[in-house]
């Protein structure tokens, strides 16, 4: 196999990152088996491609959808707090064989979700994690002290509030239904989805009035 | 139980200790709820059991997965916030087990 191709898709990528540098060892076995596979015709090229750029253009409006639905429409609502999933399929969002669990926040109750395994996370509502949701530190911390780690973020829950973390330890993922802001009655599905922030549905931030 | 799938066995609001398992291999338990009582909050389904998944075995039989709430001053002796802070978690059966009634109390 020619030396070029030692640059492949991976490498690229990376480059884009900020980092260079030889291949680690599981990146060399990435290319390996992604050229074995396209040389025996498994897949092309152009697929792999066409699926990093799938995953690359999921972002949070696809879950911001879900959540301005499930505001203005309380059977929707309803629906998708019984079964995610099935809620994000009604509204042309496609999950994938991972089951989607609605949490709702409401006065009693403030939900926060962290994945301290790995990073697990609702990237077919999300798109890809933030840095920070990877890191150990997060991890870590949001189950030990969630309060002070959202506090960090700049989100102060009483203590009247329950503080409710979710680990993402196995084939679940979840997504925090944020308490609409106040001020929003007579806004649109449109304006509404405008509110609702990628961190809000993490948890460690609410949902506001101000865009 | 189906040919390939356990059938669950605890309910809803159902006390439950985690297994004190301390095995090899790829494990989805998370140590810090290992030996800790809790509550069974939700059933998920049956999933292939991942211990056996991530090592390209089939994965059966299945296991029945739940989610378990934790009071987080449980599980964390120092915990600061307040008493009804909690951390809800994703268990198989497997490393689930009764509460005797010692432990209840």
């Amino acid at each position: 196999m020619s030396s070029y191709k030692r640059f492949g898709l991976t490498n690229l990528r990376d480059a884009g990152r900020g980092k260079s540098g030889p291949s680690a060892y599981y990146q060399t076995m990435e290319i390996a088996l992604r050229e074995l596979l396209i040389e025996k015709n498994i897949f092309t090229a152009d697929d792999v491609r066409r699926q990093i750029e799938f995953m690359d253009g999921r972002n949070s409006g696809i879950g911001a959808r879900l959540v301005a639905r499930a505001w203005i429409d309380a059977g929707y609502k309803a629906r998708a707090l019984a079964n995610g999933s099935e809620a994000a399929q009604e509204i042309g969002i496609e999950v994938g064989p991972t089951k989607l669990i609605v949490l709702e926040n409401t006065e009693k109750i403030h939900n926060l979700v962290v994945c301290t395994l790995c990073s697990c996370y609702p990237r077919m509502l999300l798109g890809l994690p933030p840095d920070w949701y990877k890191s150990q530190a997060y991890r870590s911390r949001a189950v030990r002290e969630p309060r002070a780690v959202l506090e960090e973020f700049g989100t102060k829950i009483p203590d009247t509030v329950e503080v409710r973390v979710h680990d993402s330890t196995a084939d679940m993922r979840y997504l925090v239904l944020p308490l609409r802001p106040a001020g929003t009655a007579d806004f649109s599905e449109a304006e509404l989805a405008k509110r609702v922030t990628r961190d809000s549905m993490i948890g460690v931030a609410i949902a506001s009035y101000a865009v | 139980m189906s040919a390939d799938a356990i059938d669950p066995v605890f309910q809803l609001g159902e006390r439950v200790k985690v297994r004190a398992m301390f095995s090899p291999g790829h494990i989805r338990t998370p140590w810090y709820v290992r030996g800790q009582v809790g509550t069974i909050e939700r059933w998920c389904g049956v999933f292939g059991n991942p211990e056996e998944l991530a090592y390209a075995r089939p994965g059966t039989p299945r296991q029945p997965l739940y989610r378990v709430r934790f009071a987080l001053r449980d599980l964390w002796d120092d915990y600061a916030g307040p008493a009804h802070d909690s951390i809800e978690i994703e268990i198989y059966q497997h490393w689930l087990e009764p509460v005797t009634a010692k432990e209840m109390s």
